[in-house]
């Protein structure tokens, strides 16, 4: 516990690391990028004055991806060590779902 | 942990948010602590949801009759642009590049601060065509809502706020990197929460 | 805070515990808190069977009766049997695990104090106009309706308390995953360590449903929002849902610590490994996974549609069978064992079949149709009863006896404890078997009065009789610990003798930074391992000697809490159009609450070193 795990990267990790950095960063944007598209597809779609029942579950859907693409790369679950975060985060989904899904049908009207 | 360690971008470890056990158990129960709010959130959507359009007999107001879809398109736009600049800030952060890394902050700032604005713009707006949150139920369940929402999103503006302030004289270090690290998370989640809102509040809410 | 501290004067201690991060500190303070609260809603609940002794009692009248129910079960479940757990899970999680501390000392105390201030600001609702009188469950109609302030002490005391449990369970689950020591796999941890890693999950996803249903409560009663009111568009069913998504998680939130407690007793005292170690992990995961799917059969009379209520009865029916998994377990874990019957084994012996019997009629109620005979009767008393008091309160006094001399270096009394145990068992089923056949003969669950001749007198009279060999019970208890703090005699390592896990392996008393060295863990029931391999020192390490870094006291959490409890009251009495002081009130509270979290954000707490040298002189537990 008093021990914290510090060590000087090689010259060669070093360089390494930093143009994993770079590429990953690159990554990011392409990602940001594919959200701002969604999102503009999401909004055109209602604008359009599409049918709900197509357009409904198809937002859905992107919103779904969207948030995927935020967990996995701006909050980085694609890099390993995110198991625990993971599970939490996926048991509280699994819990969020069933709980919507009670309060659009069985709340009582 | 000593605080007058210098790093060079080299010495500096490539996950300085879990170089130290604080920053580990900090990175994990910030983690948890996020699967806490996911379920709050929920609760808020399932009651909106129940709630939504619901009033007193022959209450005027309905999402469709309210939402104004341009304005909540541009809120999304910032927040999910805050979104990749808050990613810029963590990018340089492990680089150790702290002048790079705080202005980035600042322009994730700067872009909350315009939401912000535009939401207070948008209840404001409501509030005058007398939807407010004791009009109807619809009323209280989309303000706490959208309104919990934007306690987040000034929550989180005014900790990467006070992180700025505290820490511009004395850089980055093992101590304050997993703080920034939060934050940045912090912010992120408030930007998964919104897209929900844009979908579910106002595209779903204006559709049929 | 140096080592060398050694006696101390009153204040000093005061202010040692007012200020402490020491998890075994925290859990002495758990205890306290806990146990004050257990009587108090004991004594509410003598004046409960008091007053329902006899038919046309007067004793206390029709709303006074409304006001201790709600208080008697608001303040077991949440002011007594979950700190008091929290007592137990303190003092021994982080030893079992081989941690120096929980992962967050300074929120561990945090949230000791946000139970505290919140528990009192709800009590003090007794003084202060009349204390909250729509049940513990507090269904919306009801409790909009209510006029005085009790209801809004209800939701902002356990707004503020909730709180403090929700930092507890993120604590101990960080705690768990990040802190244990070498070779501490997740299949080597104790059952205790598990079941409160489970439950710790559930208060994580269980308590923002009830932190969102209050604060919805609180709207509607002091800002006029309208989610309940269905003049203006609200459901009152809202609530019902929020409060049972949260509280039957809330039952296991209970009752699996409980089951961890008598899994390290059963194999303690039967000296044999647990029998089906891994079944008892599977079984608890499993547990806690349906206990979020079942929370609508406390509503199938609502009238949710019989669709509904029938996936909701499968699923609560499938929850008995990973509990019968866990009997089954306990059984052959006993089964053949070398048992000694001591205090904690004598609890755990009455709590099989006493939890078994509240089981069987949570599967009685499971089904829909019986259960619209069965709800709000006695039936439904007898049950929970069965389940917390047979369940959860025998594993708290199991536990003081078990984990007594780990917490305080002494031995309860041996004798004393088991004729407690004969006083509270016998009393405990005496008070609530019968209370079954009340329920079924039709006597509805919380009327103040009931009329004579229906055949119900002299089953109420027994229940009465009951609770105070109960009472007695506790009082033995109470004077049980009495008089062991005055004898004072040290109990030592291992008092028991039989200690398996890591927890009895320390010196006593147990040193504030916990172990010298860390320990390295090789197999299940660690310190019996090097116990059957002859190592004196019951551990084997995985470091040498070295400094350990400590985290600084701090007052910082106390304040926070102060100012929300100051806040509360403010919040509370703005509606009042005579009480101008109230937003001062409410904006100072919240003031004090602020600056004491600038403070701590803006000062580095790095904490301190004991040095190597240090921990060389010290002869094992001297504190
Ligand atoms: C393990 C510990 C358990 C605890 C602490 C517990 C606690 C409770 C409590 C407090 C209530 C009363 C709610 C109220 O109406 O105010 C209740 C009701 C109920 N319990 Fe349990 N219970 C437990 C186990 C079980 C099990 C194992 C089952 C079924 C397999 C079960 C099924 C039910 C049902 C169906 C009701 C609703 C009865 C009604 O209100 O009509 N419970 N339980
Ligand atoms: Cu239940």
């Amino acid at each position: 516990m008093s021990h914290d795990v510090t060590h000087t990267r090689t010259q060669q990790e070093y360089e390494y690391d930093r143009k994993r950095a770079n590429l990953g960063m690159r990554n990011q944007v392409t990602v940001f990028a594919l959200m701002i598209f969604l999102t503009f597809i999401a909004f055109a779609s209602v604008q359009a004055g599409m049918s709900a029942y197509l357009v409904a579950p198809l937002i859905l859907l992107f919103a779904a991806v969207q948030v995927a693409l935020q967990l996995y790369y701006f909050m980085h679950w694609s890099e390993k060590g995110h198991g625990m975060a993971q599970f939490f985060m996926y048991s509280a989904a699994f819990i969020a779902f069933t709980m919507i899904l009670a309060f659009i049908t069985i709340i009582w009207w | 942990m000593d605080l007058k360690t210098k790093f060079t971008p080299q010495s500096w470890p490539a996950h300085p948010e879990n170089a130290t056990l604080e920053g580990k158990n900090k990175t994990l129960g910030f983690w948890i602590f996020l699967g806490g709010e996911t379920v709050l959130f929920a609760t808020l959507f399932a009651t909106f949801l129940a709630l939504k359009n619901k009033g007193p007999n022959g209450m005027e107001f309905s999402t469709q009759s309210l939402f104004e879809l341009p304005l909540a398109f541009i809120m999304t736009m910032l927040l999910l642009t805050s979104s990749l600049t808050s990613v810029y800030a963590m990018y340089h952060m492990k680089n150790h590049n702290f002048k790079a890394m705080q202005a980035w902050i600042a322009v994730t700032v700067v872009l909350g601060l315009g939401f912000l604005g535009l939401e207070i713009y948008e209840f404001y707006h409501y509030v005058h065509l007398g939807f407010t949150f004791t009009q109807s139920a619809f009323g209280s369940s989309f303000y706490t809502l959208v309104g919990t929402h934007g306690l987040h999103v000034i929550i989180g503006l005014a900790w990467f706020i006070l992180l700025m302030l505290r820490n511009s004289k004395r850089g980055l270090n093992l101590y304050n990197a997993p703080k920034y690290y939060l934050a940045s998370l912090y912010w992120h989640f408030i930007d998964v929460v919104w897209v929900f809102i844009f979908t579910v509040v106002y595209l779903m809410g204006v559709l049929d | 805070m140096s080592s060398t501290a050694k006696k101390k004067g009153f204040g000093a201690t005061i202010w040692d515990y007012l200020t402490t991060v020491d998890h075994k500190k925290i859990a002495v303070l758990y205890l306290i808190a806990g146990t004050l609260f257990f009587v108090i809603g004991g004594i509410e609940a003598m004046l409960i069977r008091i007053q329902l002794a006899e038919p046309n009692n007067d004793f206390v009248s029709a709303g006074l009766f409304n006001e201790i129910i709600t208080m008697h079960g608001t303040t077991m479940i949440f002011l007594a049997a979950m700190p008091l757990l929290f007592a137990f899970m303190n003092a021994a999680v982080p030893l079992q695990i081989g941690a120096r501390d929980v992962a967050f000392p300074f929120l561990n105390s945090l949230g000791f104090w946000l139970f505290l201030f919140g528990g009192l600001f709800l009590n003090l609702s007794w003084f202060l106009g009349g204390a909250p009188d729509a049940g513990w469950t507090s269904y919306a109609s009801l409790s909009l309706a209510s006029p005085t302030h009790g209801i809004d002490f209800y939701a902002l005391g356990l707004q503020i308390s909730g709180a403090g449990t929700l930092i507890a369970g993120i604590n101990f689950l960080v705690t768990i995953i990040n802190m244990r020591a070498p070779g501490m796999t997740y299949m080597r941890m104790p059952l205790f360590t598990w079941t409160t890693f489970v439950a710790s999950a559930l208060i994580l996803f269980a308590f923002p449903p009830l932190t969102v249903g209050l604060f919805f409560m609180i709207f509607d009663r002091m800002f006029d929002a309208n989610f309940f009111d269905h003049l203006n568009g609200g459901n009152t069913i809202i609530w019902e849902h929020l409060f049972w998504i949260f509280g039957h998680p809330e039952v296991y939130i209970l009752v699996l610590p409980a089951f961890g407690l008598f899994s390290e007793i059963f194999a303690t005292f039967s000296r044999k490994r647990l029998f089906g170690y891994s079944s008892m992990v599977f079984a608890t995961i499993l547990i806690g996974f349906l206990g979020f799917m079942v929370w609508a059969h406390h509503m199938f009379t609502v009238g949710l549609g019989p669709t509904a209520n029938a996936i909701f009865a499968v699923a609560t029916m499938a929850i008995a069978v990973p509990t019968g998994m866990k009997v089954f377990n306990w059984l052959l874990t006993i089964w053949g064992g070398n048992i000694k019957v001591t205090t904690p084994m004598l609890y755990g012996l009455g709590f099989i079949p006493s939890f078994v019997a509240g089981g069987v009629t949570g599967v009685m109620q499971a089904s829909a149709p019986l259960d619209y005979q069965l709800h709000d009767s006695y039936f439904i008393v007898a049950h929970f009863h069965y389940v917390i008091v047979g369940g959860i309160v025998l594993a708290l006094f199991a536990a003081a006896h078990y984990y007594w001399p780990l917490m305080f270096n002494q031995m309860l009394n041996e004798t004393l404890g088991k004729i407690t145990f004969v006083f509270f068992f016998v009393g405990f089923h005496c008070t609530f078997f019968i209370q079954h056949f009340l329920g079924l003969m039709g006597m509805p669950r919380r009327v103040f009065t009931y009329q004579g001749d229906q055949g119900w007198d002299l089953f109420n009279y027994i229940s009465t009789i009951g609770a105070f060999l109960m009472a007695i019970g506790v009082i033995l208890l109470v004077v049980n610990v009495i008089i062991t703090a005055i004898k004072g005699e040290p109990a030592g390592r291992d008092p028991w003798k039989d200690g398996r896990t890591l927890e009895w392996a320390i010196p006593q008393p147990v040193p504030y930074y916990n172990f010298k060295q860390t320990p390295l863990v090789r197999g299940l029931d660690t310190f019996w391992i090097e116990k059957m391999e002859g190592n004196k020192e019951g551990m084997t390490y995985a470091e040498p000697i070295s400094d350990i870094h400590m985290p600084n006291n701090s007052f910082i959490p106390f304040m926070i809490s102060f100012g929300l409890f100051v806040a509360a009251f403010g919040a509370l009495y703005h509606q009042d159009a005579d009480k101008a002081w109230s937003l001062p009130v409410l904006i100072a509270g919240l003031a004090i609450t602020f600056l004491s979290m600038i403070v701590r954000s803006l000062k580095d707490d790095l904490g301190y070193h004991i040095h190597k040298e240090e921990l060389m002189n010290e002869k094992g537990g001297k504190k």
